[in-house]
């Protein structure tokens, strides 16, 4: 099991090794210590291994993430998982801005809270955050599943495209365009299916509130052409 | 970007360690603002005497028999203690405002950089790691300070750009982030009597602090009038005698870090700048809140 300490060994060094994981490779469990608030510990990885980060990390953790499974034990700094394809992070802290900005694909469950502009121009990313969630997250979300065990800031989903975001506790506002929707028996399956994966235990799919786009900002309307 | 770091100590213990600390703090944010850096620092005072942080670009010929000078001048004791292109002078408070303008007099290029019962403030051009060196940072002592490293958008690169700015006797200000509407709040201060030293959007802030307080308010108040008046991307960090605050915007795009424990609260852009403080292992972390006002005092 390949241990990267970050006090003695470069960043750069760390996200080579990674990068040079090869096919059928059996380092497929990575360690690494003493990250101290570094930023882009573990960018850009592409092969199905488990990497556990001890300790918080700065911007960008895991961005681009393709199959790995990334730990962190500690919080992230703003962009955890942006533009990630696959695979899995865990984030066992808080996470800064815009957590899973822009995500493609894969999940990205944060146990703590997650600040303001999570899952934004999210584009199929699955993200399960324990706690709550800050302003203006969701903002143009076009695919993809933001659930929340806890309370959303203001503008939730604003020009939200076809995300689904489901919400336990209460939002403080929604976003343009952004209304309450039903909860549909595929809805509590699929709700109920993340649940499970994110390792959340204790907590029906039934206590969520789904939103989701009122689809009236799809066109132009020409009753507003005055207001610009 | 910029990089904002601030310590205020609980633990009097660790008062000789605040600039070694804060030091270490600013150094590991120089690549969020590596063309100057800035310090202000709350050390001791005797109840008597007050400071004023100098700077000159000809340190040799301005603080040359300044203390003498300054002294004849107000009949008083002055003594001057110069680092580098800034020093500080200790005045008998009653005389703190004479000083001032016989300082103006005395010696037309030197600038003010702040004063108070306590505070001294150094800013310069330069690494991070050099602004340390020069002023021997590293060595002071005090219950508390704020740093900043700048990377300059809103206006040139020179010493009197540098943060903190002075908000008033005791009183500074470090930001991170842009004003938009600072040429018309400078237009509006400047009619009400504010003086500027430069072109920077921060120094409006600083003076529009400033200018409240002298209407009445006090620093939460003003910096609560702040939210609605400054328009643009701001983390303020502030300094006091006694205490220090912060606050965002309500975008609050630009990082900010919260750190406390039994001993401290700490500030950081970014957790990174934290990282080494004794007991940041089990210390409460958390992001400040967009539009709220935090404050400590001792």
């Amino acid at each position: 099991m390949p241990t990267v300490d970050l006090a003695k060994s470069t960043l750069r060094e760390l996200n080579h090794a990674l990068h040079n994981i090869k096919d059928g490779s059996n380092e497929t469990a990575w360690e690494v210590v003493n990250p101290k608030g570094s930023h882009s510990v573990a960018v850009g990885v592409d092969a199905p291994v488990k990497v556990d980060v001890h300790g918080s990390v700065g911007y960008y953790c895991g961005g681009m993430n393709s199959e790995a499974t990334i730990t962190v034990h500690g919080s992230v700094g703003p962009g955890v998982g942006e533009n990630m394809m696959s695979g899995a992070i865990f984030v066992k802290g808080d996470a800064s801005q815009y957590a899973g900005a822009t995500g493609r694909g894969g999940l990205l469950v944060i146990e703590g809270n997650a600040s303001s502009r999570c899952g934004i121009s999210m584009k199929g990313i699955n993200i399960v955050v324990h706690g709550n969630i800050g302003h203006m997250s969701a903002f143009m979300a076009q695919s993809g599943n933001l659930v929340v065990l806890g309370d959303a800031g203001d503008a939730l989903g604003d020009s939200i495209y076809e995300a689904r975001l489901f919400v336990r506790g209460k939002v403080k506002s929604l976003g343009a365009d952004c209304i309450e929707k039903e909860m549909r028996p595929e809805h509590i399956e699929l709700l109920a299916g993340l649940l499970e994966k994110a390792g959340v235990t204790g907590v029906k799919p039934e206590e969520f509130t789904r939103y989701g786009s009122a689809r009236t900002l799809y066109n132009f309307n020409i009753d507003n052409a005055d207001a610009y | 970007m910029c990089g904002i770091v601030g310590l205020f100590l609980k633990d009097k213990s660790m008062e000789p360690q605040l600039g070694a600390l804060l030091s270490e703090m600013l150094v590991s944010m120089t690549d969020r603002g590596p063309d100057s850096a800035g310090i202000a620092i709350y050390g001791a005072g005797d109840g008597k005497h007050s400071k004023i942080t100098i700077q000159s670009a000809s340190p040799e010929r301005d603080f040359a028999g300044l203390d003498k000078d300054l002294g004849a001048k107000l009949g008083a004791d002055v003594s001057l203690v110069a680092k580098s292109t800034h020093a500080v002078i200790e005045v008998p408070t009653a005389k703190l405002d004479a000083a001032r303008e016989a300082l103006a007099e005395l010696r037309p290029d030197v600038r003010i950089m702040g004063s108070g019962d306590v505070i001294e403030i150094y800013k310069e051009v330069g690494l991070p790691a050099d602004v340390v060196e020069r002023f021997a940072l590293a060595k002071m002592t005090g219950t508390h300070g704020i740093g900043h490293t700048r990377m300059a958008t809103e206006s040139a690169v020179t010493t009197l750009g540098a943060h903190p700015f002075s908000t008033g006797p005791d009183e500074c200000l470090v930001h991170n982030g842009s004003l938009s509407n600072h040429n018309n709040l400078r237009r509006e201060l400047k009619r009400d009597g504010m003086k500027f030293e430069t072109e920077n959007d921060t120094e409006v802030a600083a003076a529009y602090l400033s200018n409240k307080m002298a209407h009445g308010m006090n620093l939460g108040q003003a910096l609560e009038a702040g939210l609605s008046d400054l328009d643009g991307f701001f983390t303020f960090v502030v300094g006091t005698k006694d205490g220090f605050g912060v606050v965002r915007d309500p975008i609050a795009c630009k990082p900010a870090v919260l750190a406390e424990t039994d001993r401290y609260v700490a500030f950081g852009s970014e957790y990174r700048a934290l990282a080494n403080l004794p007991g940041i292992e089990d210390a409460k972390i958390w992001e400040p809140e967009p539009s709220k006002v935090y404050f400590w005092e001792h």
